[in-house]
């Protein structure tokens, strides 16, 4: 990734214009060509860089109200096989491996999920539950109860 | 209220939005309307914030360094807290949750040494330590998020 790539990545931070032809737009934005946008914004994605391009809706606003922080204490030499079957359950929209901080805080694995009720949030748990079994030691839900800042990328 | 359009723009393109020159009328194409009918209907998605943004998505740590912090914060020191984290301009997300660990944000720095020193001025100014959840593994495919739009 270099200059370029990042000017734009932060010239699309916002949102891809909506005209016609954005990629255009940016390009007359930046000096450059359309096509060396479009090239560059490809080769991001095959490099992984952009994991997608599209969409990103905002769940709270779509009726999501009980978006959850499901946090989970699972061993360490299982975290790796256990993160990755949590991470492909369709309403699971992030899952993370992060440290423990004994003893305030010993859950090591991260999983959002997004409910339309309480009780569709609590199913999307139990499932969490039933693919961890008997490696789950312990666990929590934290729901947000308020935004206070929200801007930018998402990126964590 | 949302149409069958709006409902088509936010479930069948959270991925592969085209890199062409001419995007919107590529995808009016595949939907069988015309490329002013895609504009409106992303313009209201855009309004209403149904969407956030259409872009790119970016996974963690891929530009600059990026941090998970909670702190637990009395509830009548809590709306103080808040407005000082979220007055960083490194701070681009902030949530209250419902938890002793009550207070949930993100800081993004060009470079580590930038975000540690970030989070110690938060620290300082705020006068509640840290609990710092930088990423270890991200397990996380994205492929978008199937909403149900039924009853929206």
């Amino acid at each position: 990734m270099d200059d370029t790539d990042r000017r734009i990545m932060h010239a699309t931070q916002a949102g891809l214009p909506l005209t016609p032809e954005p990629y255009q737009t940016l390009a007359e934005q930046l000096g450059l060509t359309k096509e060396e946008i479009m090239q560059r914004m490809a080769a991001m994605q095959t490099s992984g860089i952009i994991r997608r391009i599209g969409a990103v809706p905002n769940h709270y606003q779509l009726g999501y109200r009980f978006n959850g922080m499901t946090v989970w204490d699972v061993p360490d030499d299982k975290i790796d096989g256990l993160g990755q079957q949590v991470g492909q359950l369709p309403f699971v929209s992030h899952c993370y491996h992060r440290p423990r901080h004994l003893p305030a805080w010993p859950y090591n694995l991260f999983a959002m999920v997004h409910g339309k009720t309480q009780e569709e949030a609590d199913g999307q748990i139990m499932q969490i539950a039933e693919v961890l079994g008997e490696y789950c030691r312990g666990r929590d839900v934290l729901y947000s109860t308020k935004i206070l800042k929200k801007t930018g990328f998402r990126s964590a | 209220m949302l149409t069958d359009l709006h409902k088509h723009l936010l479930n069948d393109f959270q991925r592969d939005f085209p890199l062409s020159p001419t995007p919107y009328r590529d995808i009016a194409d595949t939907l069988g309307v015309t490329e002013t009918d895609v504009l409106a209907a992303l313009a209201e998605l855009n309004e209403q914030q149904f969407i956030s943004r259409i872009g790119a998505v970016i996974p963690p740590n891929q530009i600059g360094a990026s941090m998970l912090v909670a702190m637990a914060v009395p509830e009548n020191e809590l709306q103080r807290v808040a407005d000082q984290i979220s007055a960083f301009p490194e701070v681009n997300h902030n949530y209250e949750r419902e938890h002793r660990f009550n207070v949930w944000f993100v800081a993004v720095a060009a470079t580590v040494q930038q975000l540690q020193a970030v989070i110690e001025r938060i620290e300082q100014q705020t006068g509640y330590a840290a609990l710092r959840l930088p990423l270890v593994d991200d397990f996380f495919i994205d492929l978008g998020f199937k909403l149900d739009l039924q009853h929206a």
